[in-house]
């Protein structure tokens, strides 16, 4: 069946691409542009001629800048966070494709693109005129300029100032920047109220499990800094090496002997229940097994740095108000 | 049944008493430095005490924490046995399959026992089964690939082991091609499938020791009885044949007792490289070519050697942890060149 709808989409894409067929669908988007100005109120057209007016705009991304002539309007965003981000800004409306995992808004137009094993013919089936990925394999940027595609290369933030910063060059390469800051402020104001308005006793531990295989993450990563916020004790922090990636792998014995109060379970899609951890042998004594501390996270905010951070935070927050030894 | 006169053929150096002893006590050695050395320092007069307070007969006092005891019994004595069990069984495997096939280069993994188990635990990884199919089905998944292996070698070239070796190598490839397909489409559990693939005993308990243990028993009981018997193949099948031996038989036995070993211990230990070549080939230089001495000696050495590589990599890190394929590839791999040197060097 899938092949077949393939087979379909390809003839599509073939008949699309016929020289006549093209011109047409220029015209005819042409057309549909002038339409819509003159139908829209007053107002909106101010803004969508000030955003538009905008342009070109110069940002800056991993590998360097990037200039986007005109205000896009059909971006392809292969990364999840991406995709949150675009939608947070309010560049929803000019998002005509994202990846496979890209689950976040519901609204979000996914496709079967992979942003892991991406292929340029099928992203340029799309015709965007801009593509935001988190990262580069098999030079996928270098195609694209070859086509004159431009493309945001936005990787794993290292901490939440980078994250800010992406959601700023978001913003700006797709016309919202002032949309783009006040989600920042936004986000910087929830995170602090969580932070202020949760009461923390001093030296609560935390393990925090990406995998059964006991790989965790520590202070230097992304996620161990949303942790940090809450001054939480990373007990990964005594396994991470120097200029390591923040993803150390934990001896078992290692991490009963350091009892954590709570457990954060980043894996529970992968078949770990709070039950199955408990039963793992020599966990049964532990601190957070005996007090059921153990909390299952929703991957997808474990895994993602957007704006949805803060609702990463308030789980956590909850998690420490309802497992504190005091209370 | 005795068989002098192919064992004398092969003219084994006589193995004394003095290579038992060294053996055991270089088992013994490693094993009571696995248990004292770990990622959590534990006090080493109260290990040995909680030890011999758990012998019968013995009550000694030891100022060991529940915490402590819990690691010491739950999580880092099972993991030295299981890397003992799986060390033993991959050596002996190993030393089982060059004998049947002879050819020094075979491995436990040499009929697709690994690729099969390999695509089988990626199968539940990737469809986000429960983690406790993982072992069952990859175990399933060797068996199979080596099933179809030897089902492929006789329609393609009858009984040649040639063919056999062959078709496992079609058929590894062909399981191993899957695999990165399914990878591919399921990127976000990569990790996951990598960290199985390079072996872990992480986090085994008694639980997964007493999975093994039946199929680890039984298999060494059946290479060991058998031992004289490789010694007899290592003639060639005429030969052999002619001395009364039922070769296919004989193949078919040595080859079922590996295989299920194998995908036993690749099914709760990962992929864990090396062990199977260079303990025995390390064994045969020291003690001459003969099974005989080979398959009891692969059993105590590769136990020894596992529970080391295992030591060097919950320690070396710590408390985190290096995969312990990479310990037994970093070690095995130099190692086997410098063996393989020296055989060219004495030949």
């Amino acid at each position: 069946m899938r092949r077949i709808a393939l087979l379909f989409a390809l003839l599509l894409v073939v008949a699309a691409c016929s020289p006549t067929d093209s011109i047409d669908t220029t015209t005819s988007s042409a057309e549909t542009s002038t339409t819509a100005v003159e139908t829209t109120t007053t107002a909106v057209e101010t803004t969508t001629t000030a955003e538009a007016a905008a342009f070109p705009v110069t940002v800056t991304d991993a590998r360097g800048e990037v200039t986007v002539v005109t205000m896009p309007e059909s971006i392809v965003s292969l990364t999840s966070t991406g995709t949150e981000m675009l939608f947070a800004v309010g560049a929803g409306d000019q998002v005509v494709a994202v990846d496979e995992f890209s689950t976040y808004p519901e609204e979000a137009p996914t496709s079967d693109l992979s942003g892991f094993t991406p292929n340029v013919e099928a992203i340029l089936s799309y015709d965007p005129d801009l593509v935001i990925i988190s990262f580069d394999p098999g030079d996928l940027q270098a195609s694209l300029d070859a086509v004159d595609v431009p493309s945001l290369l936005l990787p794993t933030a290292a901490s939440l100032d980078d994250s800010y910063s992406q959601l700023n060059t978001i913003g700006t390469a797709t016309g919202h920047a002032d949309q783009a800051s006040d989600v920042v402020a936004q986000m910087q104001g929830d995170l602090d109220d969580i932070v202020v308005g949760t009461d923390v006793p001093e030296g609560i531990s935390f393990y925090h499990e990406v995998d059964a295989t006991l790989y965790s993450t520590s202070s230097s990563s992304f996620l161990g800094q949303i942790y940090g916020l809450l001054g939480l004790e990373n007990i990964a922090d005594g396994a991470d090496d120097p200029g390591g990636f923040g993803f150390p792998q934990l001896a078992s014995e290692y991490v009963v002997s350091e009892d954590p109060d709570l457990i954060f379970l980043g894996d529970i899609d992968f078949g770990v229940t709070p039950e199955s951890v408990g039963a793992r042998p020599g966990w049964d004594g532990m601190t957070a097994v005996q007090n059921e501390a153990i909390v299952g996270l929703d991957s997808y905010l474990a895994s993602n740095w957007g704006p949805r951070v803060v609702e990463l935070l308030a789980v956590i927050a909850d998690a420490v108000v309802e497992h504190s030894p005091a209370s | 049944m005795r068989l002098e006169t192919p064992t004398q053929a092969v003219a084994p150096r006589r193995v004394g008493a003095g290579s038992w002893v060294v053996a055991v006590l270089v088992l013994a050695v490693i094993g009571v430095a696995s248990l004292l050395i770990g990622s959590v320092e534990l006090p080493v007069a109260g290990v040995l005490g909680a030890l011999v307070d758990k012998l019968p007969l013995f009550s000694v006092d030891h100022d060991l924490t529940d915490t402590e005891l819990r690691i010491l019994y739950d999580i880092r004595f099972p993991r030295v046995v299981m890397g003992a069990l799986v060390g033993a069984v991959l050596a002996v495997a190993g030393a089982g399959y060059q004998g049947v096939f002879r050819n020094p280069l075979a491995d436990p993994y040499l009929l697709g026992v690994a690729a099969g188990a390999g695509l089988g635990a990626t199968l539940v990884i990737g469809l986000g089964a429960a983690t406790a199919l993982i072992a069952p089905v990859a175990f399933v998944g060797g068996l199979a690939a080596v099933a179809v292996t030897y089902a492929l070698s006789r329609t393609v070239g009858g009984r040649t082991t040639t063919s056999l070796i062959l078709a496992g190598v079609a058929v590894a490839a062909f399981a191993t091609a899957f695999q990165t397909f399914l990878l591919q489409r399921n990127y976000d559990t990569l990790r996951q499938v990598y960290a199985w693939i390079l072996g872990r005993l992480g986090t085994v308990g008694w639980g997964d020791v007493l999975t093994l243990l039946p199929y680890a028993v039984v298999a060494s009981g059946v290479l060991l009885v058998l031992r004289r018997f490789l010694d007899v193949l290592a003639l060639g099948d005429e030969e052999s044949a002619a001395l009364g031996v039922n070769v296919p038989r004989v193949r078919r036995l040595v080859v079922l007792a590996a295989t299920l070993a194998t995908a036993a211990a690749v099914s709760v230990s990962g992929l864990i490289g090396f062990v199977g070549i260079i303990v025995p080939h390390t064994v045969r230089l020291l003690t001459g070519w003969s099974y005989r001495v080979i398959i009891p000696l692969s059993l105590v050495y590769g136990a020894a050697f596992l529970m080391l590589a295992d030591l060097i990599a919950r320690t070396v890190v710590a408390p985190a942890e290096l995969p312990i394929g990479v310990v037994t590839a970093f070690l095995g791999a130099p190692f086997f060149l410098l063996v393989l040197r020296t055989m060219k060097g004495s030949s």
